[in-house]
């Protein structure tokens, strides 16, 4: 695998760290092979800790490219943000869990295909990595991914909180039927009340397993608009569940990029849990108090301005048109 | 700091040593032979001094293991900025950094300092594979450029001065982005724009310490590593939910 240099982000930081007041308390990483601010590390964690408790993603979609912006080389970025969201999750998951907000069942169904699609796109990583072209990949799938969910959901809880305002509007139909409600192997899940296939949860698993292996993230910002809209699952099971399967995707990530490339930072991740699963305690609490809708319309303003920078990236002429990947094993 | 890869390297360099018994003497040594990264390694800096038989000059060059390098050129694909093309050096040094007592080319003809890879220019990167002349001189140009910006390749030479006639001294500083290895420190002495002696000195940068244990586990038990991130995070995990239980 391959790394890119941080040529002028690493060195800026340097310059704008030391000229501020709060005390500076470099750590090395030894992974990593770079010494970074502890109090900027512990703030990270807690900030994307705090994203991932209130809206029941990982966060690795906003951490891993923090890490990057701050001087952490790509690949131990994306598997070191890994290592830390299996923390993250447990944490989230048992303050969920506290409340009966899991549905287990739905859960490990979800990580069947989950661990069969993450296994698929390491393999898929490899090759693109190869051929040089992972970068432009992952910006793609970014890109394409949350742009259209956070489009669909932002029109979607917009609509939900305009109905809330005009008493005595129609009700939205509880239950619509589909073909995907054709299909065999129904299975009923007692806690999210529904009487689905088994092979809808098994395929949305799959589908988030490869692309959070390409993309080096749980999949939780993709799972949880799937898991509302494509499911039909009540909003207050869904950041519980997908935090369950996201512990074992992002284990099974861990483990594969430490065994493949040599690039998870333990160091690294647990600094950064130690700040973040602090803020996903709160994170869970401060998403208990919002609506379903609001917190529908928070993430996909989040969602849609991460995929608008990432968008303007690939479209804008690089400032340094030749790079230099580093072979991480070298 | 003393390790037996030092040693070693020691045996190596003086049995190698490239410059004729008869030449005009330099002797030359470093501050420090080894520079351990641990936490907290924010750079280092280390001292050159050494005297030479005369009034001369003198360059230093220090040099990083070599490696495999590829360079990606950026183009425009259907609208967007991907990575267009590649070339890969065979021969590059993970650190290059040029001392002199005086402005290279002053003191330094062209044949001898490509001779003795004298300054960034100098370096000879052998591409891999079929590549025009042309191209990859373009793409040596560039990732020249890229490792000045990333602080590895120096961008101008450290200036080395004379304390009277025959003593001479420098400091450089290794950047905390130091890659790790064992660099070679070639000091040449010059007279009339030619080498006329020269020694080398070897300089180790390696990891120490608790970083260095958890690197080298990291890549000799990679699977076991691995599982102990994951079983970590998850009691970091569990721990950090305790103090909420009852909230």
């Amino acid at each position: 695998m391959c790394r890119h240099r941080p040529v002028p982000l690493g060195g800026d930081f340097d310059d704008s760290a030391q000229g501020q007041n709060f005390p500076i308390m470099d750590v090395y990483l030894p992974i990593a092979e770079v010494s970074l601010d502890i109090f900027v590390l512990l703030g990270l964690g807690a900030a994307v800790g705090f994203l991932s408790g209130v809206f029941g993603v990982g966060g690795g979609f906003l951490l891993t490219p923090l890490l990057i912006l701050i001087g952490v080389p790509a690949p131990v970025a994306v598997a070191s943000s890994a290592n830390q969201l299996v923390g993250a999750s447990v944490s989230g998951v048992l303050a969920h869990w506290r409340r009966g907000n899991v549905d287990f069942k739905m859960g490990f169904i979800l990580l069947v295909g989950g661990l069969a699609g993450s296994f698929l796109g390491v393999w898929l990583f490899t090759i693109f990595a190869r051929l040089g072209q992972i970068e432009l990949v992952i910006s793609l799938c970014y890109v394409v991914l949350l742009g259209t969910l956070g489009f669909l959901m932002g029109i979607e809880s917009v609509r939900a909180m305009l109905r809330q305002r005009k008493p005595g509007a129609a009700r939205r139909k509880l239950h619509r039927h589909t073909w995907l409600h054709g299909l065999p192997l129904k299975t009923r899940f007692r806690k999210s009340q529904l009487y689905i296939s088994a092979l809808l949860p098994v395929g949305l698993g799959f589908l988030v397993g490869v692309l959070s292996a390409i993309m080096g993230i749980g999949g939780g910002f993709i799972m949880v608009p799937a898991m509302i809209y494509m499911l039909g699952m009540p909003t207050s099971m869904v950041p519980g569940t997908s935090l369950l399967q996201i512990i074992f995707v992002a284990a099974n990530v861990t483990m594969l990029q430490a065994y493949t490339n040599r690039t998870v930072d333990a160091v690294l991740a647990l600094v950064l849990l130690v700040g973040g699963v602090i803020g996903a305690q709160f994170g869970t609490r401060f998403g208990m108090r919002l609506r379903g809708e609001q917190l529908r319309f928070l993430l996909a303003l989040l969602v849609l301005a991460v995929a608008a920078q990432l968008a303007h990236d690939l479209t804008i002429r690089p400032k340094t048109l030749f790079v230099i990947p580093l072979d991480y094993r070298g | 700091m003393t390790r037996s890869p030092l040693c070693w390297v020691i045996g190596l360099v003086l049995g190698l040593n490239p410059f004729p018994l008869h030449a005009d003497s330099v002797t030359a040594d470093l501050s420090s032979h080894a520079i351990a990264i641990s936490t907290g390694f924010t750079g280092a800096s280390v001292v050159l001094f050494g005297a030479t038989d005369g009034p001369a000059d003198i360059i230093a060059v220090i040099r990083g293991p070599d490696h495999e390098q590829t360079v990606w050129r950026k183009g425009k694909v259907a609208g967007l900025w991907t990575n267009a093309e590649s070339v890969t050096f065979a021969n590059v040094p993970s650190f290059y950094l040029v001392a002199a007592s005086r402005p290279l080319e002053e003191i330094v003809s062209t044949p001898e300092a490509v001779l003795h890879r004298i300054g960034v220019t100098n370096l000879k990167f052998e591409p891999k594979g079929a590549v025009t002349p042309e191209r990859a001189r373009v793409f040596a140009d560039a990732l020249i450029e890229v490792q000045k910006r990333a602080g590895v390749f120096s961008p101008s030479h450290v200036k080395i001065s004379f304390l009277g006639d025959r003593l001479f001294r420098t400091t450089f500083t290794l950047p905390a982005n130091t890659p790790t290895g064992t660099y070679l420190v070639e000091v040449f002495l010059l007279r009339d724009k030619d080498v006329v002696g020269g020694q080398t000195t070897p300089l180790i940068v390696s990891r120490v310490g608790v970083d260095a244990a958890v690197f080298d586990f990291a890549q000799q038990r990679a699977i076991v590593y691995g599982a102990i991130a994951v079983l970590m995070a998850v009691m970091a995990g569990w721990l950090a939910s305790l103090p909420f239980r009852n909230a």
